[in-house]
Formats: C-alpha cells, sequence, structure tokens
C-alpha cells in the first residue's frame, strides 16, 4: 500500500480514527508521518491529519495566490503545513479559507457560549433580532403601525450589526 | 516548591471511589490566547518567552493558583516531565517546551494552567467522578479571574480564538474517562465508538492508542466548540456518558449470566499473573490491573482499596517507575522492577 502523502513509499503507519460517525483511514509512510509531527507514542488527531491531506497542493490550489496575515505574515500555505494558525488575526486574513472547515469540523459558523469581555457575540444578536423579528410581525398582524415602525428601525440596526461582524471577518 | 521536591502523593481526579469502577474522573480545559500577540507556535522565541513571563508573573498571584507549585519548563528535567505528563498535569506538547512554557499547579492539584502551549493558556480542572457542571464552575471562575489581567483573542462571531481551528468558539474540551473492561470483554467497544462518533463525541483509549485502550480506559469527549454553550456541551457528554456507562453495567450482567467463566478468568488470571509474574511490560500490567479493577467491582478481589489500585495504573508508568526507583532504567530493566513492585503491592490481596 502506498503512502496517502506522497503516494510514493510503503505505508507503515496506519491511523484510524471515528470523524462525524464515519471510520476515517489513513496511511502513511515513515517519512510522511514523521514530517506530519506522528509520535506514535502519542494519540492522534486524524482530523488534523485529514486536513492536511485534503489540503495538500493540488491543481486546484496551483493557481491561487497564498494569502498572507498582514499581521503575523503567516501564509496560507503555512497553515496547511501545521493546521495551527499564526495569530488572532489569521481568523479574518483567511475567513473564506477557514469558513468550510469550520462548518466541517463543528456544524456552526456561531460561538454561542461564555461571552469574551468587552464582546457583544453575534450569536446574542442575531437572537435578539430574531425575537424583534417576531415581534414585529405579531404588530404588524395586529395593525399597530407605530410599535411596528420602531421595531422595523431596531431590526435594521441589528442586522446592521451583523454584516459588520461579518465584513470584519471576511475582510 | 521545585520540581525535584514534589512527593508523588495521590493526585485528586484517584482519591474518590466509585463502587462499580467505571467512572474514573472529569476533565476540563480551556484554550486561551492573549490578545494581539501570535500564538506560540508561530511566535519567535524572544517574543514568546516575554509574554509567557508577563502571563506567569500575572497568574502566580492570582487565587487559587496562588500558594501552589509554579514550574517553569526550563527548570524541569525530562524525567520530571515525563511525570508530570503521566499525572496528566501537563501535555505531549508541553513536555517538549523550554523557556517561557510553564505550569502552575493549585495548592490542591484540581486546576492547572500551562504557559505557552499550542495556545497561551490551557486551563484545566481534573476531579474523580464525573460532576463536569461543578468542575466547569470552578474552571469558569478562574478563566473570568484571568481574563480581567490578561485581555484575550476573541471575536463577536468566532469566540475565543485559538491556534487550532478545531478549538475555537468555546476553547473548551470536556472529556470523562471511563473503565469499560466488560464492553470490551464482550466485544461491543467497537460499536459504541462507532454511536458516539456519530452524536460528535470522540472516543479514545486514555492510555496507549486508538480503540485499543489499554487498561480498558477510555476517554470520550466532546468534538464541536461552536455552536453550542459550555453548559449544553456539558450536558450532552453527561447524558451519552451515562448511557455507555448503562451498557457497561448491561454487558457485566449479560456476562455473568451467560459467560461466568470468562468473567472470573479475567479477574482470577490477572490475580495470578500480578502476584506471580517476574518480567510485566507497561502494557500487560495495565492490562491486568484493569481485570483486578473488574474483580473488586464485582466483589471478588478483597483486602484492595480503590484509591491503592488505582494509584499503580500511575506508578506502573515508565517515569513514575523511575523515580521510584530513584534511577534511570531501559525497558528491560523497569520490566522486572514494574513486576517486583506489583507484587509487593498485591501480596496482601485476597480473592474468592
Amino acid at each position: 500500500m502506498h503512502c496517502d502523502y506522497c503516494g510514493e513509499q510503503d505505508a507503515t503507519v496506519h491511523l484510524a480514527q471515528l470523524l462525524n460517525g464515519e471510520m476515517k483511514n489513513l496511511h502513511l509512510c515513515k517519512d510522511c508521518a514523521g514530517k506530519s509531527g506522528i509520535n506514535v507514542d502519542e494519540p492522534v488527531s486524524l482530523s488534523d491529519l485529514l486536513l492536511k491531506a485534503g489540503q495538500a497542493p493540488g491543481a486546484e490550489e496551483a493557481g491561487k495566490k497564498d494569502i498572507r496575515c498582514p499581521q503575523c505574515h503567516m501564509r496560507m500555505s503555512d497553515f496547511r503545513k501545521t493546521s495551527r494558525l499564526g495569530c488572532p488575526a489569521c481568523y479574518d486574513a483567511f475567513a473564506a479559507e477557514l469558513a468550510g472547515l469550520l462548518l466541517g469540523l463543528h456544524k456552526s459558523h456561531y460561538h454561542a457560549g461564555k461571552a469574551p469581555s468587552g464582546t457583544r457575540l453575534s450569536h446574542a444578536i442575531h437572537e435578539q433580532a430574531e425575537a424583534v423579528s417576531g415581534r414585529l410581525k405579531t404588530a404588524i398582524a395586529a395593525e399597530q403601525f407605530e410599535e411596528a415602525a420602531r421595531l422595523r428601525d431596531e431590526l435594521k440596526q441589528l442586522q446592521g450589526e451583523l454584516r459588520e461582524d461579518v465584513c470584519h471577518e471576511g475582510s | 516548591m521545585k520540581a525535584r521536591e514534589r512527593r508523588l502523593g495521590l493526585p485528586p481526579w484517584l482519591r474518590e471511589e466509585d463502587p462499580e469502577g467505571i467512572v474514573m474522573s472529569a476533565r476540563i480545559r480551556l484554550a486561551r490566547n492573549a490578545a494581539e500577540a501570535a500564538f506560540p507556535g508561530w511566535a519567535g522565541n524572544e517574543e514568546g518567552e516575554r509574554l509567557g513571563r508577563r502571563m506567569l508573573s500575572v497568574l502566580e498571584s492570582l487565587p487559587p493558583l496562588a500558594g501552589g507549585t509554579v514550574l517553569r519548563m526550563e527548570d524541569v528535567g525530562p524525567l520530571e516531565r515525563q511525570i508530570l505528563h503521566e499525572r496528566h498535569l501537563i501535555s505531549h506538547e508541553l513536555t517538549g517546551k523550554g523557556a517561557g512554557s510553564a505550569v502552575l499547579v493549585a495548592p490542591d492539584e484540581t486546576v492547572s494552567v500551562m504557559v505557552n502551549e499550542e495556545d497561551h493558556l490551557r486551563i484545566q480542572g481534573l476531579v474523580s467522578g464525573k460532576d463536569l457542571p461543578a468542575l466547569w464552575t470552578a474552571v469558569d471562575a478562574l478563566d473570568t479571574r484571568i481574563e480581567e489581567q490578561i485581555p484575550y483573542a476573541a471575536s463577536p462571531r468566532l469566540g475565543y480564538l485559538t491556534a487550532c481551528p478545531s478549538n475555537v468558539g468555546t476553547g473548551l474540551r470536556a472529556s470523562l474517562m471511563l473503565h469499560l473492561p466488560g464492553l470490551r470483554l464482550a466485544g461491543d467497544v467497537e460499536k459504541v465508538v462507532k454511536g458516539l462518533g456519530k452524536l460528535g463525541l470522540a472516543v479514545r483509549g486514555l492510555l496507549g492508542e486508538g480503540t485499543e485502550a489499554f487498561g480498558s480506559m477510555y476517554q470520550v469527549s466532546n468534538q464541536r466548540t461552536l455552536g453550542e454553550s459550555e453548559p449544553v456541551i456539558i450536558a450532552h457528554l453527561l447524558q451519552i456518558a451515562d448511557e455507555v456507562i448503562g451498557h457497561e453495567r448491561r454487558a457485566r450482567q449479560r456476562l455473568a449470566e451467560t459467560r461466568p467463566g470468562l468473567l472470573k478468568d479475567r479477574v482470577m488470571r490477572a490475580v495470578a499473573l500480578l502476584t506471580h509474574a517476574r518480567i510485566m511490560s507497561a502494557e500487560e500490567a495495565l492490562d491486568l490491573l484493569s481485570g483486578i479493577r473488574l474483580g473488586l467491582a464485582l466483589g471478588w478481589v478483597k483486602r484492595l482499596e480503590w484509591p491503592e489500585l488505582d494509584e499503580l495504573f500511575l506508578l506502573v508508568q515508565p517515569a513514575h517507575l523511575q523515580k521510584q526507583a530513584g534511577r534511570s532504567m531501559g525497558p528491560e530493566e523497569r520490566d522486572e522492577f514494574r513486576a517486583d513492585l506489583l507484587r509487593t503491592r498485591m501480596a496482601g490481596v485476597e480473592w474468592v
């Protein structure tokens, strides 16, 4: 059996892990396993490895520009090698590339837990917007137009805040 | 206190007994990073060290860490590092770190903080039993206290930002360590592991690798860190763990009814080998100690206390063994020393 990374040498390191209910297997040669930082004495996260296998520089990637984080100067290609980001700003710099990965790992785009100090969570704004939208529908149905107008403005503002988050993440 | 002065007492996560011997311990860890600084793996050595020292000076005086142990990795020798790793106080990643990295352990060893691991801070709580909600309260409180002094990297949409995208959001990994010898003996572990994977949980051997867990010890943990709050993640994990515990109970009952000989053989073989063998690998020792644990739960092994037994799971591991011997030993010498230690410790054990 050939190595899943280099496709050249014989695979001697075999890894299996359950990922989202499916048994995933990865077969590596000794060199590629070593390069991937696999220590056979230590449990390995196959998600890390699959991440790398999926991101091996292929034909699709060849023409793309290697994005660089303006803060720490890590390149997307560096991230592919280590599966670790360079600094908090990398989440902004690589937002488009990370979106699919985050959804795959977590089945969500939003943090819904403890709010970091001084941070108003998008998730909380989103929930508030949903509640206001519900009240707006009720107000319209009850023909309380003054209240509806007020709620509409409130909703607009909340949606604006949410858009700002997304733009910020995507910039 | 210096690393070498640390006594090898019983860690708090081995101090309470579960009469069924299924639940061992509960663990919570939070990944956190200082705002506007490169993550440890990408920061330059000097930059990383400087930030590490600054964070350490803040953490040292913060309750409940104040008055506890501070170990700077540059002062900790290779054997001591391995001991800390075997005691789950530091990760494998930290065993390879130098200046700027450290671990702070609260006086009661329940909470600890690793500095400059994969993330700037890894806040950890470890207790025996499965009271994850109480542990979350303790870890959450420490986290809030730290955040007042060290502003964290965070975003409105993604929450706490971490070096690895698999931790972003809550930065929370909650886990339970379970002893599942019944399911292992019945050949049902694979089935349970698959089921848990479908529910978004990860299962791995606590000692050893993959699903072939040494000593039938398994760690069940959450995978997702976005889209769910910490209490929801913990409640979900506990609910599923309770089902696994139910499966283990039923597997033992079923074996007792249908294959009593198999169950008894597992326990008695463990007693026989542990009290007579002269050479014992760590792998075999853990496997046999699991048999003794099963025997104790079933009432077949007597004159042995749970903490005494669980301590052996630690003491038979390579670094702990060399610490007790007071010298560095190669694998062959360790196997003999391990067998001697086990014979001595098991000498008073009785069985029915």
